[in-house]
C-alpha cells in the first residue's frame, strides 16, 4: 500500500462494505427458513434458531439432520450444529482484542461474531474501521438475516410438499455454497472428499445424522498430525 | 426430549462457544493444531452434509433430482454466481426434473 488511508474515508469504506455484505447474506435467511419448515421445525422454532443461535451454517446442519432423521435425531443434530459452531470460538479470539474492554459490549459482541462480521472487520486496516465493520455488518446481518427467516418460514409453511419445490436439493446446494469458499488449500480439498464418502459410507449403516458426526473425526485426525499441510503455517 | 428442547439446547451450546473466544487466553489458540482442526472440522462437516443431503434418503442412498441439481449449483459456484442464485436455481432444476417426471 502506497500510503495508509485516511482514517475517516477507512470507516466509510467500512460502512459500505458492512452493509454490502449485510444485504446479500440476509437475502438467504429466506432459504433457511424456508427449509428449516421443510424439514419439520415451526415457524416459531425457525425464528428462535436465527434469534438466539444465528451461526447460519449450525442452523442448516441442525434443520438437516432433523430433516432427515427427524427428531430421533435430535442428539446428532444437537452435536452437528454445535461442532459447526466452534469456529466461533476462534473468531471470538480475533475479535476480542478489536472489541476492547466492557462486559456488556463484550456479550453483545459475542452474539454477533460470525463468519461474515469476522472477515469484514479484519479486512480493514485502520482499527476504528476494523470495529464500525465489525459491528456494522454484525448488526445489519441480525437484523436482515431474521426478517427473511420470518418470511420463508411463511413462505415454506404454504408452498406444502418441500421435494415437489426442489427444497431438498436447495438445502444440499446451500451446504455446498457455504463449504466452497474454505476449499482453497490441497488438505481442506482432501478432508472435504474424505468425509463426504466416509458420511456417504456409513448412511444405511448408521441412524440420520451420524455419518455426518463420524465424518467430522476425518477433520480431527488430518488436523491432529497435518497430513497432507504445508510445511508452513497458514492460518486463515 | 421435545424438537422445542432440541432448538433451544442447540442455540444455547452455539452461544455459549461465541462466549468462549472472547473468555479464553489468547496463547491456547496459538498453538497450530488446534486452529488447523478448527478449519477443517467445518469442511468436514459441511462436505458431509453436502453428500447426505444429496444422497440419503433416511437410511438409503439414492440417486435422484437432487443430484444434477447440486451439480448445476457447483457450476454456478465456479463461475463465482451469489449464494442466493445457487441455491435456488438448485431448487428449480431438481423441482422442473421432478414436474417433467426426469428424475424422481
Amino acid at each position: 500500500m502506497p500510503s495508509a488511508p485516511h482514517p475517516d474515508s477507512a470507516v466509510r469504506l467500512a460502512w459500505r462494505e458492512g452493509l454490502g455484505v449485510a444485504l446479500a447474506t440476509s437475502a438467504y435467511g429466506v432459504s433457511f427458513g424456508a427449509l428449516a419448515v421443510a424439514s419439520g421445525l415451526d415457524v416459531w422454532q425457525a425464528c428462535v434458531l436465527s434469534l438466539l443461535m444465528f451461526t447460519g451454517g449450525s442452523q442448516f446442519a441442525f434443520v438437516g439432520v432433523i430433516g432427515a432423521g427427524g427428531l430421533a435425531a435430535a442428539p446428532a443434530a444437537i452435536a452437528s450444529a454445535a461442532l459447526l459452531g466452534v469456529r466461533n470460538v476462534a473468531y471470538g479470539l480475533r475479535m476480542s482484542p478489536v472489541i476492547g474492554p466492557g462486559p456488556l459490549k463484550r456479550a453483545a459482541a459475542a452474539h454477533f461474531t460470525i463468519d461474515e462480521s469476522t472477515a469484514v472487520a479484519l479486512a480493514q486496516t485502520v482499527p476504528r474501521a476494523r470495529t464500525v465493520g465489525f459491528w456494522v455488518t454484525g448488526i445489519g446481518i441480525y437484523l436482515g438475516w431474521n426478517l427473511t427467516t420470518l418470511a420463508g418460514a411463511l413462505l415454506g409453511d404454504v408452498l406444502g410438499d418441500p421435494r415437489a419445490y426442489g427444497l431438498d436439493a436447495a438445502a444440499a446446494a446451500a451446504f455446498l455454497a457455504l463449504l466452497w469458499p474454505r476449499l482453497r488449500r490441497r488438505q481442506a480439498i482432501a478432508v472435504g472428499v474424505a468425509a463426504a464418502v466416509v458420511a456417504t459410507a456409513l448412511t444405511p449403516l448408521l441412524m440420520p445424522g451420524m455419518p455426518v458426526l463420524v465424518a467430522a473425526f476425518v477433520a480431527i485426525v488430518v488436523g491432529w498430525t497435518n497430513w497432507l499441510g504445508s510445511g508452513r503455517e497458514a492460518r486463515s | 426430549m421435545t424438537l422445542w428442547n432440541a432448538v433451544m439446547l442447540a442455540a444455547i451450546i452455539c452461544v455459549g462457544l461465541k462466549g468462549v473466544g472472547y473468555l479464553i487466553p489468547q496463547r491456547w489458540f496459538d498453538a497450530p493444531a488446534p486452529a488447523r482442526i478448527t478449519d477443517l472440522l467445518t469442511v468436514a462437516l459441511l462436505a458431509a452434509l453436502v453428500a447426505v443431503q444429496t444422497l440419503a434418503a433416511g437410511q438409503s442412498i439414492v440417486v435422484d433430482a437432487r443430484v444434477p441439481a447440486l451439480l448445476v449449483a457447483a457450476g454456478l459456484l465456479v463461475i463465482r454466481a451469489p449464494f442466493l442464485v445457487v441455491v435456488v436455481v438448485a431448487a428449480v432444476v431438481a423441482a422442473l426434473l421432478r414436474l417433467w417426471g426426469w428424475a424422481a
